[in-house]
């Protein structure tokens, strides 16, 4: 009994952890009962709230680093949780759509944007460049390359960036359609666009995650970590010979990594480290980003057509980031709200898949470019 | 946090070489996507 007291008295006395506590039970609110992200939220929800208790054990334990601390420190630190999650999600890949219709890989690149224009804005507000280029990566809409550049740019602002990469990515849905409805016009969302599907060898799928290790790891080396695993888990998915480990990647792998991911980077959750005013401006900077990433290809989109006889939905430009498939739907459904004949799925898919080399790549090159 | 002149001008330089980075990576991947295809176009069963 005493020692609940004393618990209690620790936690009354610092109105941080428990606010902490909210802050993990809202998370695991909005993974249950709205669903976004679960697999992330859940347990970083929980976590929050266990490493916010006072003296948790889960950090530290008889002067020894606790359960979590040691899962942060092996899977964090050495960014092998992020890595081996690109694994998973390159075996989910189909690169089909976007082989069909290399032209779209373009549009991966516009809607980079949001990484550059956060990493200014905070410059601008005075973070620390390595800090405002960890902010500005939130814009990859790539949970994995977020962490894989804050850690290695040796952010403090860890628990923010993956906070706002990952419930942003879940309110994709939300963001998305504000931000492309307010730089496009109703005619243009209507435009048609032919599909014209063509078939893709399989010796061309085979080769094609190949190439792109090498061509990363020619023009960004620093890359290679992030492109190669990806690319690693989708030759697995193409080979045609590795099925079964094709289908662990997509499934177990995936599974055990996100789980480990979601409470070990509550390490990084305690409330002295969070409540601060700059991890809201760094959360206000994520959603910026989110923002300037479909506002920059939806222009770019727009500035194609001014050469173009037969137009592109500049909406496709907004596809480009790298949260596949869901941006690649909102899209979709955007399209049909206005035309419901208007079929453009397969091609926001390209540019949806186009998007998740454009990150990795962006990742890459921020971190050549400062480390 | 301070405003720092340097850091701004680093921006932009991040701006100029990440972004045109990835543009340049993007653009070599797509003309090797082209050559992909025509060197190695679908048999018939495919």
């Amino acid at each position: 009994m005493e020692i609940l007291i004393e618990g209690v008295t620790a936690l009354v006395a610092e109105p941080g952890r428990i606010a902490m506590m909210l802050i993990g039970a809202v998370l695991m609110y909005l993974g249950i009962k709205k669903q976004y992200e679960p697999t992330l939220l859940v347990p970083m929800g929980l976590g929050t709230i266990l490493v916010n208790i006072p003296g948790s054990g889960v950090l530290m334990t008889g002067g020894e680093p606790g359960p979590f601390q040691i899962l942060f420190d092996a899977g964090i630190e050495t960014e092998l949780f992020p890595l081996l999650l690109f694994i998973g999600i390159g075996a989910m890949i189909d690169f089909g759509p976007l082989l069909t219709n290399p032209f779209l890989l373009l549009f991966g690149a516009a809607a980079q944007f949001g990484i550059f224009f956060v990493i200014i804005v905070a410059s601008l507000l005075g973070f620390d460049i390595n800090d405002a280029a960890s902010a500005g990566i939130i814009a990859a809409a790539d949970g994995p390359t977020s962490i894989f550049v804050a850690n290695s740019l040796g952010s403090k602002y860890m628990g923010a960036i993956m906070v706002a990469a990952y419930s942003y990515m879940a309110l994709v849905p939300i963001i998305q359609p504000a931000a492309v409805k307010a730089v496009t016009t109703k005619k243009e969302r209507r435009i048609r666009m032919n599909y014209n599907p063509r078939a893709v060898s399989k010796t061309a799928k085979i080769l094609f995650p190949v190439i792109i290790c090498v061509i990363a790891g020619l023009i960004a080396p620093d890359s290679l970590p992030l492109v190669g695993f990806l690319m690693f888990g989708n030759l697995l998915r193409e080979c045609g010979v590795l099925d079964n480990l094709s289908m662990s990647a997509q499934n177990e792998l995936v599974n055990l990594i996100s789980i480990l991911l979601g409470l070990c980077v509550s390490v990084k959750m305690e409330y002295h480290d969070f409540l601060q005013v700059d991890t809201l401006i760094i959360m206000a900077l994520g959603l910026l980003g989110f923002v300037m990433d479909s506002v920059g290809g939806v222009l770019f989109a727009k500035l194609l057509n001014l050469f173009r006889k037969e137009k592109i939905n500049p909406m496709i430009g907004a596809a480009g980031i790298s949260a596949f498939p869901m941006s690649s739907r909102v899209i979709q459904k955007l399209a049909t709200e206005e035309d419901p004949q208007n079929f453009i799925l397969m091609q926001a898919a390209g540019a949806n898949v186009a998007g998740q080399i454009a990150s990795v790549v962006a990742g890459g090159l921020v971190l050549g470019l400062l480390l | 946090m301070t405003f720092n002149l340097e850091n701004l001008e680093v921006a932009f330089q991040i701006l100029g070489l990440g972004w045109g980075g990835i543009f340049l990576v993007m653009l070599i991947i797509y003309l090797v996507s082209l050559v992909l295809g025509r060197i190695f176009p679908p048999s018939e069963s495919e």
